[in-house]
């Protein structure tokens, strides 16, 4: 059996006096496509926050590739994680926001480049060439000097994608990507992201309220209910056979 | 070189405080000048004639971006020569105009900012009730559009608390005068202008708590985050 | 009679404008030095230097200009036996540290409305804290300063006038002096000084409304 890319071992996350998450295990295999879905404030953004390095954990520890991304080894003893060991975890990481959080002062280019050039220190020549290729995968190949402000919501959500895909992670995190965009602009979105799934050796876990598309494209599908995974499971199962009653009644409103 | 002592600071205090009435005062009454005259600037902007509407705004434009200290002698010096006139006015006169006029043009500003942040459709409601236009101002849209500003006023009032001492220049007697008339004879500048500062710190920086919470409770009452359009001047200054 | 005042009375002004001009600039330094000093300061985790900080923004921001320039003139030679050398820095110095407490508002309330998305979008790209600043906050935060900045540019060379209380040569300086030799044109002299501030205010006026203009573009908030 493969070793997962990353593992959740009884994750808890409170904000203040609220208890988000309470205990979250959890194993995402390499090239593995996880659909998380679950009620609004049961916490699925964030689990994939967590992963990012947006919120630390109260608890609990996350594994990524083998190495602790919250805690690091210090004269034999695990202390607090710092900025370079962080830095160093989640170089194998990316994400999309549900609003898109381009950078309004960039070219769609440079929104990609930025983080090939200053980050990984790629050859500037070399990092134009990867983000216009990627730029021209999802369709925008011909908007590399536009600014986001000239830009659909579809289209900057496009964007942002490249400008993850671009620093080629091993895990891609996707955070409802799609609500915040107007229902004819979806699609296009959806599309960008399944090519991505067909390519396969990447890790995705998306958030998402699309659920045929979850069905369509995930391997594993979790729910989540008040902090906890309550119920999970192939597509089938989870999504067209629930057995968790809250699970059936979740679903309901969307078939309708 | 000399240390702080502070037998000269309790013996210049007493002086220096006789001069807070005509500091305090001059701010109240150069304030009031502004908020009258402030309503002048709003309602010349309003008229609908091209050429006058922009002679206005630069002529605020004018009185906004040269020193008010140097008004303040114009004033002083030019009223002499006017043919009417023909007197020198008081310093404490001259202050109030100068520091007053300099003001108002801000003020204005904010009185613009009130009642162009009203709504659309109350001008529409005024006119489907056919208010004549003096009561259409009177009773819809001032009582509308001043009160969201009034934070701003008290910001200005501070602003302009800071700037009174300017008129120590043309001979108004107030603090910071009595400081300087006690460094002379004394030779000794140290505390009694510590003592000035310590005065304005002392009167400004509690009422800029005050406004500020004040400005809390109208931006809830109003449901707003403050009265639109382009803000006059950044938390401004006058000198 | 107005032209014979103007070739009169110009030309004497022009003398100060090489200080008022340098004031201008000297104070200008300062006091964006010392914005963004202090608005960086104020944004620390450090208790001690967020607490110096807010002293000095209050302390200047809760007084005159004019009391701080007489203050820095006069009371602090005595104080500390420092002697700012001469006029000309306690000049500069002194607005340039009553502006800099205003200006330092203005870049810790900009750098604060950069939507916090964006430097979640640096994060998910890997930069470090410095990158996230460097190249995605401070770019959009600075943007949002100017305008500001601009109306504090303004600002200070209104300010620049108070230098001739302390006897510094500048353009109010000079019509201080035609006005002695001669009280009965001191209407007009001092209008003339105004003229003068405000020819030197008006491209500062244009820049200023341009800046605004920029400033609409590229921010997310």
């Amino acid at each position: 059996m493969t070793e997962p890319i990353v593992r959740y071992q009884n994750i808890q996350k409170s904000f203040g006096d609220v208890e988000v998450l309470k205990g979250i295990d959890l194993d995402i295999k390499p090239a593995e496509k996880v659909a998380v879905i679950g009620p609004s404030g049961s916490g699925k953004t964030t689990i994939i926050r967590l992963l990012m390095t947006l919120e630390e954990p109260t608890s609990g520890d996350i594994i990524v590739d083998g190495k602790n991304l919250w805690k690091m080894e210090k004269n034999g003893k695990m202390v607090q994680a710092n900025e370079k060991h962080l830095s160093s975890v989640r170089s194998d990481i990316g994400m999309v926001f549900q609003h898109f959080n381009l950078f309004p002062h960039m070219t769609i280019l440079e929104n990609c480049m930025t983080a090939l050039v200053n980050v990984k220190k790629i050859d500037k020549q070399e990092a134009k060439q990867r983000s216009a290729e990627m730029l021209e995968k999802v369709g925008l190949g011909e908007k590399l000097e536009m600014y986001p402000s000239q830009l659909s919501g579809g289209q900057k959500q496009r964007v942002a994608m490249a400008r993850a895909l671009v620093m080629r992670p091993k895990v891609m995190l996707f955070d409802e990507v799609t609500s915040a965009l107007d229902p004819e602009l979806v699609g296009e979105v959806l599309e960008v992201i399944r090519d991505i799934a067909k390519e396969g050796e990447m890790a995705m876990v998306l958030v998402t309220h699309e659920m045929d598309f979850a069905l369509d494209i995930a391997d594993k599908v979790l729910f989540l209910d008040n902090g906890v995974i309550a119920e999970q499971g192939t597509p089938q199962e989870v999504i067209a056979n629930p057995e968790n009653e809250r699970l059936q009644n979740f679903l309901q409103r969307f078939n309708n | 070189m000399k240390k702080w002592s502070w037998d000269t600071f309790f013996d210049a205090f007493p002086m220096v405080v006789q001069g807070l009435g005509i500091t305090a005062g001059l701010t109240v009454a150069c304030f009031l000048f502004a908020l009258i005259f402030g309503f002048f600037w709003t309602f010349m902007q309003r008229i609908p004639i091209k050429s006058v509407s922009w002679l206005i705004r630069w002529i605020m434009e004018f009185i906004r971006s040269t020193p008010p200290l140097v008004q303040l002698f114009f004033i002083y010096y030019a009223f002499p020569s006017v043919p009417v006139i023909g007197m020198t006015l008081s310093p404490f006169t001259c202050a109030i105009l100068g520091l007053g006029i300099h003001f108002s043009t801000y003020i204005g500003e904010v009185y613009r900012s009130g009642i162009d942040g009203i709504d659309e459709g109350q001008w529409e409601a005024a006119k489907a009730l056919n208010f004549s236009t003096r009561k259409k101002w009177s009773t819809i849209i001032l009582p509308q559009a001043i009160p969201p500003t009034i934070p701003m006023l008290g910001n200005y009032l501070i602003i302009m608390f800071k700037e009174i001492p300017l008129a120590s220049t043309i001979g108004v007697v107030g603090i910071l005068q009595l400081a300087k008339n006690y460094g002379a004879q004394h030779f000794n500048y140290l505390e009694p202008l510590t003592i000035v500062a310590l005065l304005f710190l002392v009167l400004s920086y509690p009422s800029a708590i005050l406004i500020g919470k004040l400005e809390k409770k109208m931006n809830r009452r109003f449901d707003k985050k403050e009265p639109s359009g382009s803000k006059p001047i950044p938390e401004g200054k006058g000198a | 009679m107005i032209i014979s005042n103007i070739i009169e009375i110009f030309p004497v002004l022009a003398k100060g404008i090489n200080v008022t001009i340098t004031v201008l600039i000297a104070s200008a330094i300062f006091g964006y030095l010392m914005a963004f000093i202090a608005g960086l300061c104020r944004l620390s985790n450090n208790i001690i230097l967020r607490g110096v900080t807010t002293f000095y923004v209050e302390i200047f921001r809760g007084t005159s200009l004019i009391v701080q320039l007489f203050w820095l003139f006069y009371a602090l030679p005595i104080l500390f036996g420092i002697n700012l050398g001469n006029e000309f820095w306690a000049g500069s110095l002194a607005i340039g540290l009553n502006y800099g407490a205003y200006m330092s508002e203005v870049v810790r309330s900009s750098i604060l409305s950069v939507a916090k998305g964006q430097s979640e979008a640096a994060t998910a790209l890997n930069m470090s804290r410095f990158q996230r600043m460097r190249l995605v906050i401070f770019p959009q935060a600075v943007r949002m300063m100017l305008p500001e900045f601009g109306n504090y540019l303004i600002q200070m060379l209104k300010a620049t006038s108070l230098v001739s209380l302390i006897s510094m040569h500048d353009i109010l300086y000079h019509g201080d002096l035609l006005r002695y030799s001669n009280i009965a044109m001191g209407g007009s002299v001092y209008f003339y000084v105004l003229v003068f501030f405000f020819i030197l205010a008006l491209p500062l006026i244009f820049l200023t409304r341009k800046m605004e203009k920029f400033s609409k573009k590229g921010v997310a908030n």
